[in-house]
């Protein structure tokens, strides 16, 4: 599906990028970091965000936003509940990672990058999440699935989407 | 029940002697591998069992978390540390059995046929040595660390404690003699005596490159400048790598431990480690284990109460692989864009935020404490004449045992993949060993026998790298796998020069291309040449080293190519547009693991003495039937 449109989205609150700023003592030289824990705080990195970033630390918004775009792990856009990464390192590659990418991409109808229309998953691959041993490998929301097979996928993803029912 | 701050060398020598008791003493100590890989094997439910069953039980057992022994193919691994009896290892431990371990060592008893290993001395497995022989109480059976074909050829040094400390304790690492090295550096050895000791040790960097890291230390405790930085690159991108991961997890005072005495050597107050947000379980260990050496006094203000001040911050990568790059890493340190700068100067003189620096690899700094308590000449007496000390390296990919292993400089490859990693699994014929990464080549056969040594793996067109080794069989496609690191260096370039931005851009498209069934000889040729520029003008290392998988595959396993563009043939059936499989009639036993395994439903049969049909319309290709067949009834054509 198409990404959210990030413009259309209501104001943001500020508190918690303050908070993650604060933590830092608004020292420019931890911008990554900050930039991670306020991707952590709110999901992403909003604009108005980044802007209120580049305010605090006395950093010019193109500064920040360089940045921003420069590290693969930053989003500039919502991204779904749970993260799924499969890991495409060369370990994993060799014991059939592409396939197993292919077959999450046609169970949740998303190539990696792409978030779920329900808003549930955010799929992307990684060039190693340093469980070689156990290839292929993914991780969802920090918890890792190894040995993979198409029949895990399936187990795993029904596990995380039964957590999300109403009753749940 | 925290013990105080430590104020002198008479504190720290008292307080590992209490930690020492406590670990070798009267209670039992059962632990278990949670390292990331024991997690994903549900070593997790293991650990609550067992602490489970004990407090149920009433029994007054020591329950510990440590981290990774290195054979992950066996995980969840259990270790037993009894009074009076050896060190016992479990493998392949689930809840159930974890309970019945407890029940019989409640009687005193071990369950020997189920144990994979027993330790009689914990010879370098921590950091002073200590005999466990005792009785041997039912347990002769089981075979030693030292009989073990896994383990036989290893020595750990860098890897000692991984696995068989808890990492989140410091006491258990002072328990080993954790920072005896750096007392004995600050009380009886001038900074001039450390770098001349590492210099004499002939260490040489672990991330890689291999620079002898003395020399690095003199030319910043020389470089003008205050403060001075010490910097510990914690950002393993190497697919396939994660011998550091393992490290920083499982034994993080020793790498906090080397940095310091570095730090005392070169007059250097403040330190980072960079670790990449891959590794979520190392960032907490390591930032636990500041904490702990910060509260113990062995971090922060007047260390020991000697007068020497050294704090230690962790900064997380963000996801580049070129922050691995020494200049690119202290630019995401500094809170800017990852991207590296011509070496006109040196990080010694002018490193992070413009300081004297020194920057090694985790490693690397978990080999100094070794070397400063065993001295220089222990260290160089083994490995080459060039290549001192040990290294680790993740044997992953289609080798049979995969784990994490650390030999002796100068053991051959072909040691490693067959006398350690049992060879090729499910029987097949190996092809290729891949050393150093995306950077790094694939060596064949006739190349097994090369050492493991800088200077000779870089001569055959490879390269050391980090550690990972990944060994490939028949059915891997070596023009693939070059597809796959040059797609891998596309992605990572960082932009800034045309060389590689474009020139590794242009390999890629020329490796899909023949990959696609589409390429021809001037394809393969002008992929030679693109590579070659390529390597000869790029700025930093990334691009320089990025031709090497495509050139180190073209001079080995030139035919692969020419199979590919002149006969439209991928001999090892993986490349998708050239591959169709069938099922071989006259093998196949009807047992219907293909089409179970068939994610596309395109087989057909296999069941009730039919043979299984591919349906070629639905087939995807992925050779999940040739994987599981257990007959060799896939074939393709």
């Amino acid at each position: 599906m198409a990404p959210t449109n990030l413009q259309t989205q209501a104001p943001v609150d500020l508190a918690a990028a303050d908070a993650v700023i604060d933590s830092y003592q608004a020292d420019k030289s931890w911008l990554v970091m900050i930039l991670q824990d306020i991707q952590e705080a709110y999901n992403y990195l909003p604009q108005p965000v980044l802007e209120h970033v580049a305010v605090r630390l006395a950093l010019t918004p193109s500064h920040v936003y360089r940045v921003a775009t420069f590290y693969a792990s930053f989003s500039l856009t919502r991204r779904g509940r749970h993260l799924i990464l499969i890991c495409d390192g060369t370990a994993c590659h060799l014991r059939g990672a592409e396939n197993l990418q292919e077959e999450l991409t046609r169970r949740l109808g998303v190539a990696p990058g792409q978030t779920t229309a329900d808003g549930l998953f955010t799929l992307e691959t990684v060039a190693c999440l340093g469980a070689c041993a156990l290839a292929p490998v993914m991780m969802i929301d920090g918890t890792y699935f190894g040995k993979l097979t198409s029949e895990k996928i399936v187990a795993a993803l029904e596990r995380f989407a039964a957590k999300e029912a109403p009753d749940a | 029940m925290p013990e105080a701050r430590m104020n002198c060398l008479a504190d720290l020598r008292g307080r590992q002697e209490r930690a020492r008791v406590a670990f070798y003493g009267p209670k039992v100590r059962l632990s278990v591998g949670v390292g990331t890989c024991g997690l994903a094997n549900g070593a997790g439910d293991v650990l609550e069992a067992l602490r489970d069953e004990v407090a149920r039980r009433g029994l007054d057992f020591t329950v510990r978390a440590t981290a990774c022994v290195g054979l992950c193919e066996m995980e969840p691994l259990v270790d037993v540390l009894a009074p009076g009896l050896p060190r016992v290892f479990y493998h392949k431990v689930d809840p159930a059995r974890a309970r019945d371990l407890v029940a019989g060592l409640a009687k005193g008893l071990h369950h020997g046929d189920w144990a994979l290993m027993r330790a009689d001395q914990d010879k370098l497995l921590v950091d002073l040595p200590r005999s466990l022989t005792g009785s041997l109480n039912g347990l002769a059976a089981v075979p030693t660390f030292e009989e073990i074909p896994f383990y036989r050829h290893q020595m750990k040094v860098a890897l000692r404690n991984c696995g068989f400390i808890d990492p989140l304790d410091v006491e258990e690492y002072l328990a080993t003699g954790g920072y005896s090295a750096l007392a004995k550096a600050m009380e009886s050895m001038p900074p001039e005596q450390i770098i001349e000791t590492i210099e004499r040790s002939g260490l040489r960097g672990r991330g890689g490159g291999g620079f002898p890291t003395g020399k690095k230390w003199r030319a910043c405790r020389e470089a003008h400048g205050e403060p001075k930085y010490v910097l510990c690159n914690g950002d393993e991108g190497d697919p396939g790598a994660f011998m550091d991961r393992s490290i920083m997890e499982g034994n993080p005072h020793a790498v906090l431990e080397g940095m310091a005495i570095a730090a005392y050597a070169i007059g250097a107050s403040y330190g980072y480690i960079y670790v990449r947000r891959e590794y979520p379980l190392a960032v907490d260990h390591l930032r636990r284990a500041i904490l702990q050496a910060e509260q113990a006094g062995l971090l922060g203000i007047n260390i020991l109460g000697r007068g020497f001040d050294f704090t230690v911050r962790i900064s997380r990568g963000a996801g580049a692989f070129v922050c691995g790059e020494s200049t690119a890493l202290m630019a995401s340190i500094e809170g800017q864009a990852g991207e590296p700068r011509a070496k006109h100067i040196h990080t010694s003189e002018k490193g992070v935020f413009g300081r004297p620096t020194t920057l090694n690899n985790v490693e690397t700094w978990a080999n100094v404490p070794v070397i400063i308590n065993q001295g220089a000449d222990w260290f160089a007496a083994i490995g080459t004449k060039a290549s001192k000390g040990t290294k680790v390296f993740s044997v992953v990919g289609k080798a049979r045992t995969t784990g994490l292993v650390e030999v002796p400089m100068g053991m051959t490859l072909r040691e490693i993949v067959f006398d350690i990693a049992g060879g090729v699994a499910g029987g097949r014929q190996f092809k290729a060993v891949q050393t150093g990464g995306p950077s790094g080549g694939c060596l064949g056969e006739d190349q097994l026998d090369l050492p493991v040594d800088f200077d000779a793996l870089t001569a055959a067109g490879s390269m050391m790298g980090s550690g990972g080794l990944i060994v490939m069989d028949d059915r891997t496609c070596m023009v693939e796998v070059a597809r796959y690191f040059t797609n891998f260096l596309r992605r990572e370039s960082c932009g800034k020069c045309t060389a590689c931005r474009e020139g590794v851009l242009r390999m890629y498209e020329l490796l899909e291309k023949i990959t696609a069934g589409q390429g021809t000889t001037a394809d393969v040729d002008l992929l030679e040449e693109v590579s070659r520029y390529v390597a000869d003008n790029s700025i930093c290392g990334l691009g320089k080293s990025a031709p090497n998988p495509t050139l180190s595959t073209l001079k080995h396993f030139r035919g692969e190519y020419l199979a590919h563009v002149t006969e439209h043939r991928c001999p090892a059936g993986v490349c998708k547009a050239l591959t169709k499989f069938t099922i071989l009639t006259a093998s196949c036993k009807a047992c219907g693991k293909c089409s179970k395994a068939c994610p596309t439903e395109a087989i057909s049969g296999g069941a009730k003495k039919v043979p299984a049909l591919i349906d070629q319309a639905k087939c995807v290709r992925c050779g999940s039937c040739r994987e599981v067949c257990p007959f060799d009834a896939v074939g393709t054509e």
